[in-house]
C-alpha cells in the first residue's frame, strides 16, 4: 500500500515486516528515527521482537551477533561514529559469516563534528567483508532492506543497507510497502546452518593457526563472489513478485550513445537523474547506479562502461592522501578493460554539503576540461581556506 | 518553510507533502538537517509535482515562503531565492500587505498562533498556516489536508485540529494565489 | 518435546550415567566413565598444568549441565579449549570478541526468549574481559535483567598475553607491566572491588568463590542455575605461570587466599550480602604470598617491603572485619570442599568398590 512515510518510519515498517526475532540498536543521529519507530512498533504490538536496548553501539552489534549465532533473525541499525564504535564486532560478524542485516544511515565521521550526511562510515569499514548495498531513493531502501533478509539467509554474509543520512532518513515521499502476508510468503523461515544449540553442539569463533587462516580468508571472499548472483537473483524474484526491482548490482540510464557517464551510489542519483532530465543542453551522458559496492560487481562494471570516452566517478568520502575510494577502486577494475574510460574522480557532499541540480552540468563542463585534475573535492570552495591550505 | 525550533515546522513540512499524496501528487519533504534546539531558527523543505521527484537539493528558489514566526522576518535575507511572483505566507498579526510592500512580494498575513490557542490551547501555528495555504493556492482539495491530519491525530485533538483548519481556510481569500502558482 | 524428556535425552547423548536402576554396578566401569557429572569442557584441552581457570570451568560445566549455550571472552579458556579445528567443548560455544562476552550472552538470550526456549546462557571471561575491557558491557547485560550466568575466572593479571597487570592484580603484585623496582614494589593500585560494583546492579545473585572449595563453587553455580534473571560468580583461580607458583600448589594457594582473607567468600542477593564462607584459622596473609613469586620482592630486606606487606595484612584485616569472616561454625565450608573431591561427587564409598 502507498503511504507518504518519513524513510526512517519505513524502514522501521520493513523491517517489522520481516518479523525478525531480535532486535538491538543504540541511537545515533541520523539513525535515530528508525530505533524510535521501531520501538514504537513494539510497543503498540505490531512488531514481536526480543528488543534491547543495548549501552553502546558496540554492544548493539555484540547483541545481534549472539542472536544470529543461535539461527535468530536479527537486525541492527547504526551511523557515523556507532558504525566505528562497532568496527570490531563488524570483522567478527562477516569473520564469522553470521546472517544479518544492518542499517547505516551514513553519516560524516568526527573530526570535526559533523552529524550530517557522506560514506565515511561505512567506507571505513569496507573490509569488513559485510555485503553493503546503497540506496538511491526511500523505496529501494525499503525494498533493499527486505531483500536484505533474503540475501543473508541464502550467502550466510552479513548484509549492510546504505542510505543516506538525513537526505534520505528524514524525508518524507511515498513509499509503497508490501503486504505482510506476500512478505512472509516470499521471504523463507529463517534458517541458519552453524547455529548454537545444545542438541548438536558446535564451537563458533574459535582460534586458527596459519595452517588455516589463508584458506578461511579466500572461502570468505569466494562467498562474497558468489553473493553477486544472489544479490541479482534476489532483486530479480523481489521484481516478479511485488512488481518493482531495486537496482541489481548496478544500474545505467541515460543515453546508450553518450561518450561521458557518471557514476555514483546512493541518494545523489536522484539528483544527478534530475539534472540530466532538466539540463538536456549540456549533453548526453550515461548514468551509471552502483548499487552492490560489496562484493564489488568488476564484470557488470566493465560491461556497463563499454563505449565510454570518460567516467566521472561520485564519492561521497575520502581517502586522505589518496583521494576517492570508489574512485580508486573503480580505477582499478577498469584498469584491466580492453579500452578504459578516461577516468575522473570527485568528492562530493562531504559533510552534508547540499548538492544542488547544477552540479550535473558542472561535472561535465569538468570532464571535457582537459586540465581537469583526476581527483578534486569537487564543492570545495577554496577561498574559505587559507592559502597555505588549499 | 521557516520557523522556531519547537513550532513544529518539520511536522508542517511533512503534512503538507502528506496533504499533497492525499490528493495524489508526487510529494518530498525533508527539514533543513540542522541539530535543533527549541527556539532556533529552523528550515524545513516542501516538493509537490504530478511526476516521480528525483531530486534532492534543498530548495533555493521557492515558490512559495511560510514564516511560521514574524520575529524571523528581521533577516532581510528571508525571502532571498523566492521565484519572481513567488509569495509568502507569515504567521503574524500585522498586515501582510505591509510586509509584502518592505519585501517586494506578495505576502499574507494569519493570525495563526491566536487561532491555535483559541482552537488547540497552544500555540501551535502549522495547521492553521497550511489550511490557509491550501485556501489560497487551491491546488489541492482542504479535505486533503484534513485527511492529512487525521493520518497524525485522533480524538479530540483532531476534532480541535480540523475546527481550526475551517477556520484559518475562512479567514484568507480562496484561490486567491492559484494564477501565480499555477505554472510552478 | 517438553524440557524434561529434551533434558533426559541431552543426558544420554552427552555421557551422564542414567539414573535410577540401570545405574551400573561399581566396579564395572572406569570412575572416569561412572562420574555422573555432565562433561561440557572436555580433558586433552591445552591449557598449563595446574591451570586454576581449566579446573574452575570444568566444575562449572559439570553442574551447568548440557542445555546451555556459553559465550566465551577472548582469553586463555578461548585459547587453550578451542584451537581449530579442535574444540574442547561439549557444549555449543561461541567465541567473538574479548570486550563483549557479555553483550553476546544478552544476544543469545533475547534469542531464546524470542524463540520460547529455556536454554540457560552462560557468559564466560577473565578478569581482563570481566574488570576492564569488558566492564560496559558487563554492566549493561546486568541492568537489562539478561537470564545469563556470568563467570569470571580471575587470575589477577593478563595471563592470555603473559601476565600484564589487570584492574583485579592485588596491590604490589609484580606483574610484567607493574615490575617490582628501585622505584616500585609492583602494582600500585588496589584490586578492584568488583563483586560489590556488580551486586550494586541489583541482581538476584553475585558471588565469590573459589577453585580451592569444589562443592561450595559447584553449589554456587547450581544456586545461579536456578535463577531467572542475571547472576554472577567471579572464581579465584591461580595461575602458576602468572603467580610464579609451582603447578602442584594451585590448590594450596587458592586456599590460603581464602584462608588470610585477601579474597573473600561472599554471596550478595539484590545487592545484600546473604551469606559468608567463615574462616576457620585465620591465616597471616605472608602464608599465601610466600608461595608465589609474584610477591617475592615483599620479602626482600627493604623497609619498602615490610610497609607493604602490613598494607596487605591491614587489606585483609578489612575484608575479615568488613564481612565477618571469622566465627561461625568452625567445622564449616572450607573442609566440605576436601570431601567432595575425595568422593569424586559420588555418595561415599560408591567409587571405592
Amino acid at each position: 500500500m502507498r503511504e507518504a512515510l518519513e524513510g526512517s518510519q519505513a524502514i522501521a515498517r520493513a523491517v517489522a515486516l520481516c518479523e525478525p526475532d531480535v532486535v538491538a540498536a543504540y541511537p545515533i543521529t541520523p539513525q535515530t528515527h528508525i530505533v524510535e519507530n521501531l520501538s514504537e512498533l513494539v510497543a503498540q504490538g505490531d512488531l514481536h521482537t526480543e528488543f534491547v536496548s543495548v549501552e553502546s553501539e558496540f554492544s548493539a552489534a555484540s547483541v545481534v551477533l549472539g542472536a544470529a549465532a543461535t539461527g535468530a533473525r536479527a537486525y541492527t541499525a547504526t551511523a557515523s561514529q556507532g558504525t566505528l564504535l562497532m568496527a570490531e564486532v563488524l570483522f567478527n560478524i562477516a569473520g564469522m559469516r553470521l546472517p544479518l542485516v544492518m542499517t547505516v544511515a551514513n553519516r560524516a565521521v568526527s573530526a570535526p563534528l559533523s552529524i550530517w550526511n557522506d560514506h565515511a562510515d561505512s567506507m571505513a569499514v569496507r573490509d569488513s567483508g559485510w555485503i553493503q548495498l546503497h540506496a538511491t531513493s526511500n523505496q529501494e531502501a525499503v525494498d533493499t532492506t527486505i531483500q536484505a533478509f533474503r540475501i543473508t539467509q541464502e550467502t550466510e554474509l552479513p548484509v549492510m543497507v546504505c542510505m543516506d543520512g538525513f537526505i534520505l532518513t528524514h524525508t518524507m515521499e511515498p513509499i509503497d510497502l508490501p503486504d505482510r502476508m506476500a512478505v512472509r510468503d516470499w521471504l523463507p523461515p529463517m534458517a541458519f546452518s552453524r547455529s548454537l544449540d545444545p542438541e548438536r553442539p558446535l564451537s563458533l569463533g574459535m582460534l586458527v593457526s596459519p595452517d588455516y587462516f589463508p584458506e578461511i580468508r579466500h572461502s570468505h571472499h569466494a562467498a562474497m563472489q558468489q553473493a553477486l548472483a544472489v544479490i541479482e537473483e534476489v532483486d530479480t524474484s523481489f521484481h516478479s513478485r511485488f512488481g518493482r526491482a531495486a537496482g541489481g548490482l548496478l544500474t545505467v540510464e541515460g543515453d546508450p550513445e553518450a561518450k561521458v557517464g557518471i557514476l555514483a551510489m546512493g541518494s545523489t542519483v536522484g539528483t544527478l537523474r534530475a539534472g540530466m532530465a532538466h539540463y538536456v543542453e549540456a549533453g548526453p551522458a550515461r548514468l551509471i547506479t552502483l548499487r552492490s559496492f560489496r562484493p564489488f560487481p568488476a564484470e557488470a562494471l566493465r560491461e556497463a562502461v563499454e563505449g565510454l570516452d570518460c567516467l566521472i566517478v561520485i564519492d561521497r568520502a575520502i581517502s586522505p592522501g589518496l583521494g576517492g575510494v570508489l574512485g580508486t577502486e573503480v580505477a582499478a577494475v577498469l584498469s584491466q578493460s580492453a579500452r578504459p574510460p578516461h577516468i575522473l574522480n570527485h568528492a562530493l557532499g562531504l559533510g552534508g554539503r547540499d548538492i544542488p541540480e547544477t552540479v550535473y552540468v558542472d561535472l561535465l563542463d569538468a570532464g571535457r576540461d582537459p586540465d581537469a585534475p583526476r581527483f578534486s573535492v569537487f564543492d570545495a570552495d577554496m577561498t574559505k581556506l587559507a592559502p597555505e591550505d588549499r | 518553510m521557516h520557523g522556531r525550533g519547537g513550532q513544529g515546522s518539520v511536522a508542517a513540512a511533512y503534512l503538507l507533502a502528506a496533504t499533497a499524496f492525499e490528493a495524489g501528487w508526487q510529494c518530498q519533504a525533508f527539514p533543513s538537517f540542522g541539530a535543533e534546539r527549541r527556539g532556533a531558527p529552523v528550515t524545513a523543505f516542501v516538493r509537490v509535482d504530478q511526476t516521480q521527484i528525483h531530486l534532492r537539493s534543498q530548495i533555493r528558489t521557492p515558490d512559495v515562503l511560510i514564516v511560521q514566526d514574524d520575529t524571523l522576518l528581521q533577516d532581510e535575507r528571508i525571502t532571498a531565492g523566492l521565484k519572481s511572483g513567488g509569495a509568502m505566507l507569515v504567521n503574524t498579526a500585522r498586515d501582510g500587505g505591509e510586509i509584502g510592500a518592505h519585501f517586494g512580494c506578495r505576502c499574507v498575513n494569519i493570525d495563526a498562533t491566536e487561532l491555535a490557542i483559541t482552537h488547540l490551547r497552544r500555540p501551535i501555528p502549522n495547521t492553521g498556516l497550511l489550511a490557509a495555504l491550501v485556501t489560497l493556492e487551491g491546488r489541492f482539495a482542504l479535505t486533503a489536508l484534513e485527511k492529512a491530519v487525521s493520518g497524525r491525530f485522533n480524538g479530540t485533538i483532531l476534532e480541535q485540529n480540523l475546527a481550526l483548519i475551517a477556520d484559518a481556510a475562512a479567514a484568507v481569500s480562496a484561490g486567491a494565489w492559484a494564477e501565480e502558482m499555477s505554472d510552478a | 518435546m517438553t524440557d524434561a524428556t529434551r533434558l533426559a535425552e541431552l543426558r544420554q547423548k552427552f555421557g551422564r550415567v542414567p539414573e535410577g536402576p540401570s545405574d551400573p554396578k561399581p566396579g564395572t566401569v572406569s570412575p572416569r566413565e561412572a562420574q555422573p557429572r555432565f562433561r561440557g569442557l572436555e580433558s586433552g584441552h591445552r591449557a598449563c598444568q595446574g591451570c586454576g581457570e581449566a579446573l574452575a570451568a570444568r566444575l562449572v560445566m559439570e553442574c551447568a549441565g548440557p542445555d546451555v549455550i556459553v559465550a566465551n571472552a577472548t582469553g586463555c579458556l578461548e585459547v587453550f579449549t578451542t584451537a581449530w579445528p579442535q574444540s574442547a567443548w561439549r557444549v555449543p560455544w561461541v567465541h567473538s570478541l574479548f570486550e563483549n562476552a557479555a553483550a553476546v550472552a544478552s544476544g543469545i538470550e533475547a534469542a531464546m526468549k524470542a524463540r520460547g526456549k529455556n536454554t540457560k546462557v552462560l557468559a564466560f571471561g577473565g578478569d581482563g574481559a570481566t574488570y576492564d575491557i569488558g566492564f560496559q558491557s558487563l554492566s549493561g547485560m546486568l541492568e537489562r535483567y539478561h537470564n545469563v550466568l556470568y563467570v569470571c575466572y580471575d587470575n589477577e593479571a593478563y595471563m592470555n598475553t603473559g601476565i600484564q597487570r589487570s584492574s583485579s592484580t592485588p596491590h604490589a603484585a609484580t606483574t610484567t607491566t607493574s615490575p617490582a623496582g628501585k622505584e616500585r614494589m609492583g602494582k600500585r593500585h588496589l584490586k578492584k572491588d568488583l563483586v560489590s560494583i556488580i551486586a550494586a546492579h541489583h541482581i538476584p545473585y553475585a558471588a565469590s568463590a573459589s577453585v580451592a572449595f569444589p562443592q561450595d563453587l559447584q553449589r554456587k553455580v547450581r544456586y545461579a542455575m536456578g535463577i531467572e534473571g542475571p547472576t554472577f560468580l567471579v572464581i579465584h583461580s591461580p595461575c602458576p605461570l602468572g603467580w610464579k607458583h609451582d603447578s602442584r600448589l594451585t590448590i594450596d594457594v587458592a586456599r590460603k587466599a581464602v584462608e588470610c582473607g585477601l579474597f573473600p567468600m561472599v554471596e550478595l542477593e539484590r545487592g545484600s550480602l546473604s551469606n559468608v564462607m567463615p574462616i576457620r584459622q585465620v591465616r597471616p596473609v605472608t602464608d599465601y604470598l610466600e608461595l608465589q613469586g609474584r610477591f617475592r620482592h615483599l620479602f626482600a630486606d627493604d623497609p619498602r617491603a615490610e610497609e607493604e606487606r602490613a598494607h596487605l595484612q591491614a587489606l585483609a584485616d578489612y575484608n575479615i572485619t568488613t564481612y565477618g569472616l571469622t566465627g561461625g561454625d568452625p567445622d564449616n565450608a572450607d573442609t566440605v570442599g576436601t570431601a567432595a573431591v575425595g568422593r569424586g561427587g559420588h555418595p561415599a564409598g560408591r567409587l571405592r568398590p
